[in-house]
């Protein structure tokens, strides 16, 4: 019983200091919509934030205490129960579910919320290709959007000046996208943590400057217009027999499965590197460079496959994003997009990849959601990313890397140890 | 035969001369041990022969091939592979996963391959599991396999950086300090585990403090101080050297006075 009160009085205590803390962060900030104070506005924003903080400690103190422990909390309660029965579902089930409901999503939604879908499903593709550079080798890349603006203009330049269609330009700006991944991968070989930030800070902001600036190729600010919709070709019977047709992907719910689509199969990539040979190398660089190149890993090259890989994914999306729009421009691409396609991989959890697709549709989705709040959408979203990293500092899902099985192990003798050693040394 | 030579190699950190000319042969199947005081240049050694820096004079060859300016993963590749005095495990990766870390320099598949799926790859990774466990039962971590790293107990840390190293499926092993902090019984495991290495037909190439293992099992002693080579010979001779003794306790005049 005593033990309960002074826990009580923890909470109290922490209560008070929170709430304090956010009066002087919101009063200020929220009160001063012009010149003058307005203390109504100001103080029931700040009761909306302290009510919610009572509550969470309330649920905090209940939780704690013994009568719940004894009833709803024990060991067999109706939670623990029911969690149980979830974790039972296999991973697979849940992805189906998964996939199933968004690609309803759209049957069920307006045209805007499709489009809101399409801009998360941008972004998740991003977050995935940023999460290869940042999560998996650990380079933090400041710069990353960059790498979209050059699948955005590849696209945009070969259809406008060349008429070439989407699935021709794909290509060529992954590989753009790949080799400028490798040039600005190259001189930052050297550099760790906050120097490579900085560089390829700068490296990004290069791109939309170069892009702003180069008028006779980019019509500079005033972006490029008018670039055709991926199409496909299809069989169809007409009167003359049987003919290609070709659909052209203009709707948004065509645009929208065909993101999807492209989403899903980043997804399987990703996974599939993250639990390669290469996945783990990365890793292993991430974890001690030095130690990954002594253990026989070719880090400079990893590194620089890194960025490529990264880059390309970057640039399908762009090159998607551009015939989505039919219109691109430099200010699209300017720094804040990086900082966001950063804050959905460390959000969601560095490396993680079901922890990017939340983070994603979280901060692509939710400040739609709460359009209207326009004054308060970014200190929200600034709020919440402070929470998010004093409560969960290794991100929303945090990332785990694979156990193995049983079966995926045969157990094996020393023997046969020993013949593969002579093995190696006859080969060498 | 002789597997490893260092010829007259030297290496200066700015004014500070680490090694100082110093010829070391290593015999292949046998176990060698480098020992001397604390900042006698030991690890620059190792240091130099695995590449993370180039000697500043001399030359450092293996099995006729020179090895200097080659990138530290190219020297692996050779056949030489090492473990840290500090230990530098991949902390957030299973146990299985860092030896098969240690497997990449013998294995293909790039990231085309890993992205398709294809039969290789698949057939690969397969292989790299198999070989892998393989390795953690020689050293007797095969329980641990999917155990995050830093949730080892210290002395199957020392162990998991030795099957680390083995994965690279070397011919020569450097350890360095490899019983630094273990206990009596843990380190007599350790001498254990080092014969059984050797007689795999591993050389050994052993930097350690702690004499019992060096005496123990050591065919021959290279005696470093201040960079340089002090005393070579086989376990006993160095015992009796006056020089080592000097160098490790001070002189008896010095005593004296």
């Amino acid at each position: 019983m005593k033990q309960g009160s002074e826990m009580g009085n923890g909470e109290f205590k922490k209560f008070i200091i929170y709430s304090l803390f956010l009066g002087v962060l919101i009063l200020p900030m929220v009160g001063f919509p012009g010149t003058h104070f307005e203390a109504k506005r100001a103080f029931i924003v700040w009761g909306v934030f302290v009510g919610v903080l009572a509550l969470g400690m309330l649920n905090q103190v209940v939780r704690q205490s013994s009568i719940y422990q004894k009833t709803l909390g024990g060991p067999q309660s109706f939670n623990r129960r029911v969690t149980k029965q979830f974790q039972k579902i296999p991973v697979r089930h849940w992805t189906l579910i998964l996939l199933a409901a968004v690609a309803v999503y759209p049957l069920l939604a307006n045209n805007y919320m499709v489009d809101v879908g399409i801009t998360c499903l941008i972004y998740i593709v991003l977050g995935l290709g940023l999460n290869i550079v940042v999560g998996l080798a650990g380079l933090l890349d400041l710069g990353y959007i960059a790498f979209y603006a050059v699948g955005a203009y590849t696209y945009s330049l070969l259809n406008l000046h060349f008429g070439m269609s989407f699935w021709l330009c794909l290509p060529i700006g992954i590989l753009l996208g790949a080799i400028l991944g490798c040039v600005i991968g190259y001189p930052t070989l050297r550099m760790r943590g906050d120097y490579l930030a900085i560089v390829t800070m700068g490296f990004g902001e290069i791109i939309r400057l170069v892009l702003n600036n180069w008028d006779s190729l980019t019509k500079g600010p005033n972006g490029l217009l008018g670039m055709a919709k991926p199409s496909i070709m299809y069989p169809a019977f007409s009167n003359s027999g049987l003919e290609w047709a070709t659909y052209s992907l203009k709707s948004l719910h065509a645009l929208y499965y065909f993101i999807l689509l492209i989403a899903v199969l980043t997804v399987i990539g990703v996974r599939r590197l993250d639990q390669s040979r290469i996945g783990r190398a990365w890793v292993a660089i991430r974890e001690d460079e030095v130690a990954a190149e002594l253990s026989g890993v070719p880090t400079t090259w990893l590194k620089l496959l890194a960025y490529a890989m990264g880059a390309a994914f970057a640039s399908v999306a762009g090159a998607f994003f551009a015939a989505k729009l039919s219109y691109t421009n430099p200010n699209f691409f300017i720094f804040m997009e990086s900082c966001i396609v950063l804050c959905i991989v460390v959000l969601g959890g560095a490396g993680s990849i079901p922890g990017v697709i939340l983070a994603g549709v979280l901060l692509i989705a939710v400040p739609e959601v709460f359009r209207e709040l326009q004054d308060y959408r970014m200190f929200a979203f600034g709020l919440a990313m402070a929470v998010m990293m004093v409560l969960r500092p290794e991100g929303l899902i945090p990332a785990t890397r694979r156990k193995l099985g049983l079966s995926d192990i045969e157990t094996d003798t020393i023997g046969e140890l020993e013949e593969s050693y002579q093995a190696v040394d006859s080969r060498t | 035969m002789i597997d490893l030579a260092l010829k007259n190699v030297s290496k200066r950190f700015g004014g500070l001369l680490a090694v100082d000319k110093l010829d070391v042969e290593v015999p292949k199947g046998k176990i060698l041990s480098l020992i001397g005081p604390n900042g006698a240049g030991k690890t620059t050694v190792f240091n130099m022969i695995t590449g993370v820096y180039p000697p500043s004079e001399g030359t450092i060859s293996y099995q006729g091939k020179k090895l200097n300016n080659l990138r530290s993963n190219r020297i692996i590749r050779h056949g030489i592979a090492r473990t840290f005095q500090n230990i530098r495990l991949f902390k957030s990766m299973t146990v299985l996963e860092n030896v098969q870390v240690g497997m990449h320099c013998r294995t293909k598949s790039g990231a085309f391959r890993a992205l398709l799926n294809t039969p290789f790859a698949i057939r690969e990774e397969k292989e790299i599991i198999e070989k892998s466990m393989e390795t953690l039962e020689f050293l007797g971590l095969a329980d641990h396999h999917n155990e995050y790293a830093s949730n080892l107990a210290y002395g199957d840390q020392r162990r998991l950086e030795i099957a680390r190293a083995v994965a690279t499926r070397p011919e020569m092993l450097l350890l360095d300090e490899p019983a630094a902090g273990m206990n009596p019984s843990e380190t007599a495991e350790l001498m254990d585990l080092i014969l059984k290495l050797r007689d795999t037909g591993l050389t050994i190439f052993l930097v350690e403090h702690d004499m019992r293992l060096v005496m123990g099992i050591s065919e021959m002693v290279v005696v470093l101080d201040h960079g340089h080579k002090i005393a070579q010979g086989e376990p006993k001779e160095i015992q009796q050297n006056e020089k080592v003794i000097e160098a490790y306790l001070g002189t008896k005049v010095k005593a004296k006075a």
